[in-house]
């Protein structure tokens, strides 16, 4: 390449990769630079799907939001919600009753799984395996089979309430568990035979857009994206909602930042997820689901800000209250935001296709981008 | 919010006493120029080494930008505020402390009308081009559908 | 005049199929190839898109009704499926979209976002209903919709491109 390059001129183009994708990551606009088919400078624009939430977060009583926080990270809407619920909790000094506590976290976990299985799923179908993501699909509807005996939707469920959740287990749940228990293991170690130790699967992901951890400080980058990097940092251990302290799991942390790792390390993740279902279910302990709180909740004036580990990285809440019935002012802090920001400091020196397999390891859900 | 006290008490000297805590003791109050320097130093010397988010939001009489700061051992977040007056408001940027105020500091400007001086590229993120008006201000109302 | 009451005794149609002939018009005939293997263009900003998607994974496959070559080109495709909010900004792209379709072309609106704005209808930035934009022909309601559901509104197409009489309001018994 460089050596014919000497006598030729060049001209860098601008290539759109436009909002339209064929790919599930969502209406994400790519203005590349390229010279040849290398990228030389990449910039986002971002805002196709802004729908106004924080406006209407104002316009809404703090019972009547809890479905618009379903609809933010779509991929993982029960994290969000118990987000949102756990920051009133906070301000309104609400305490929320032990059974809830567990039954939260096994939603939560569970919608961890069905986020990730996405994830690998799509980006094995951009890298050209479209026989993975339909293997990763199934056992993603074995997911959320579960999740819609327990919360009654499968995508955007709003499970939880201010102060605790709508509905208990049913009866059928334990016996679909017991499967999901044996099933998720194997066909995870299926696929993986099938496509993480294909030689051309690993070489077009080893090496690409390489995040160090210094970066990752910098630009804000928080989540999978940073334990893949190197950096120790899970809030389920550093700061636990709920009742993750309980728990016996570990967090998988990764060296080389690359988008293997990144790929890899969700499968990790998921495995450690079902560990702590499996622990939520058997310590399940008796008791109401609902703490006894007003129909019309008017919390204290005063502002709180409180993070969860969501999916996708520190899913944070700033909200503000003036002792009304509305939110005075609701800031979401959504980790797919800042993580869609490295792109243009990873991007230049990869080949166009390199850019779309280190874009699908960082995981973006557009509905929290622009909320 | 930990230790906020001691961190206010030791911060302070620093600044001729310029920092002011909250009423709820929840917060600390910057002067709006001294925020970028406010925060450099937590992030060198306090090990507050992630913005953890950045907001603005509107009061009755004043625009109060708030910066979250967390630390990676503990999780333990700060906040740092600044005020400032309803006309033109505007305040240093921090993108030379951490990059990832970048996007952060554009969305409230988009959002919210509030001036970062110094930033590489301030312009709108999330609305339209063409859009006029900061949607998250009070002043811009937005009219419910007729659904029935 | 046993002639003509023979002749007033014949009917084509049954003859020709005895002898395993079909007479129908090609009006008839394309409409009904058309509507046997349409080609869908997925076009799914939000969150229905995931249950889109999940209509043709392998549990609620929809390519055994003939969808089966989804293409992300709207130049090779027949119908759109949209699917998910469409915002302000993002409104001159679907319409440009739906415009680089060659005829014949119908359009499906899956989710409550599609069809009428949904949660968001009260928002700054958001299109109330994919039919401002372009015409639709189905309308799926959900939020998002079940995969199942998604299917029977693409069966429902189906059946309104065999049978143009199907178009209009069939009457409640």
């Amino acid at each position: 390449m460089t050596m014919e390059s000497d006598n030729l001129i060049t001209q860098e183009f601008n290539l759109n990769m436009g909002p339209y994708h064929p790919s599930t990551h969502g209406v994400f606009r790519a203005v590349l630079t390229l010279d040849g088919e290398v990228i030389v400078r990449q910039k986002n624009v971002l805002g196709y799907l802004h729908r106004g939430m924080e406006k209407i977060a104002e316009s809404k009583t703090y019972n009547q939001f809890i479905p618009y926080t379903a609809r933010l990270d779509y991929l993982a809407s029960a994290l969000n919600n118990m987000g949102y619920v756990q920051t009133v909790e906070k301000l309104a000094a609400i305490e929320v009753p032990e059974r809830a506590e567990h039954l939260r976290v096994i939603v939560a976990e569970l919608q961890r799984i069905a986020s990730h299985l996405l994830m690998v799923g799509s980006t094995a179908n951009d890298m050209g395996a479209m026989t993975a993501i339909v293997y990763y699909m199934t056992l993603r509807e074995k997911v959320l089979d579960l999740l819609e005996m327990i919360t009654g939707a499968r995508l955007t469920n709003n499970y939880m309430r201010i102060g605790g959740v709508i509905d208990d287990l049913p009866d059928e749940f334990y016996d679909k568990f017991k499967e999901l228990r044996k099933f998720l293991p194997e066909r995870l170690d299926m696929v993986n035979t099938l496509i993480v130790g294909n030689e051309i699967f690993a070489s077009r992901l080893k090496g690409i857009g390489v995040i160090t951890a210094e970066m990752a400080l910098d630009y804000g980058v928080t989540g999978p994206n940073l334990r893949a990097a190197g950096v120790d940092f899970d809030l389920r251990k550093k700061d636990p909602c709920s009742v993750y302290d309980r728990f016996d799991f570990e967090v998988p942390v990764l060296k080389n930042g690359d988008a293997f790792d990144r790929f890899l390390i969700r499968g990790l993740e998921m495995r450690q997820s079902l560990r702590i279902v499996e622990q939520a279910v058997e310590a399940l302990p008796e008791g109401p689901i609902m703490a006894k709180v007003p129909r019309q909740l008017k919390p204290p004036a005063g502002e709180v800000f409180h993070k969860i580990e969501g999916a996708r990285g520190v899913l944070a809440f700033h909200l503000v209250s003036d002792g009304g019935p509305k939110p005075y002012r609701l800031h979401i802090h959504g980790p797919s935001f800042v993580n869609i920001e490295i792109m243009p400091a990873i991007s230049p020196g990869l080949m166009l296709q390199d850019f779309l397999a280190a874009f699908a390891t960082i995981d973006v859900d557009m509905g929290e981008v622009d909320r | 919010m930990n230790d906020i006290k001691e961190l206010f008490e030791t911060l302070n000297p620093a600044f001729n006493g310029a920092l002011r805590l909250s009423d709820d003791g929840q917060s600390v109050y910057a002067p709006p120029e001294s925020i970028p320097e406010v925060l450099a130093l937590l992030k060198d010397q306090h090990e507050y080494v992630m913005l953890a988010d950045l907001s603005a939001v509107e009061y009755e009489d004043r625009f109060e930008v708030v910066y979250h700061v967390m630390k990676l051992t503990d999780a333990g977040v700060i906040r740092i505020k600044a005020a400032l007056p309803r006309e033109n408001p505007s305040l240093p940027s921090v993108t030379s402390v951490w990059k990832a105020a970048d996007v952060q500091e554009r969305e409230a400007f988009d959002l919210m009308g509030i001036n970062f001086r110094g930033h590489p590229d301030l312009r709108r993120i999330l609305c339209p081009d063409g859009f006029t008006g900061h949607p998250l201000r009070k002043s811009f109302s937005i009219k419910p559908v007729n659904r029935f | 005049m046993e002639m003509k009451n023979a002749a007033a005794k014949f009917d084509l149609h049954a003859e020709a199929a005895q002898n395993g002939i079909m007479i129908a018009k090609f009006e008839k005939l394309f409409d009904f190839c058309r509507s046997r293997s349409l080609q869908p263009f997925m076009f799914g900003p939000a969150c229905c898109a995931m249950e889109m998607m999940q209509a043709f994974m392998a549990r609620y496959d929809a390519a055994r009704y003939g969808f089966d070559t989804f293409r992300s080109t709207p130049r090779q495709t027949d119908v759109m499926l949209v699917a998910g909010t469409i915002t302000d900004k993002m409104a001159p792209i679907a319409k440009r979209l739906y415009d680089q379709i060659p005829d014949p072309k119908w359009v499906i609106a899956i989710g409550s976002c599609a069809i009428t704005g949904g949660p968001f209808a009260d928002s700054y930035c958001v299109i109330k209903g994919a039919d401002k934009l372009f015409p639709v022909d189905v309308y799926v309601p959900g939020c998002p919709p079940r995969p199942e559901a998604i299917i029977k509104g693409m069966l429902e197409l189906r059946d309104m491109i065999a049978n143009p009489e199907l178009k209009k309001v069939k009457k409640h018994e």
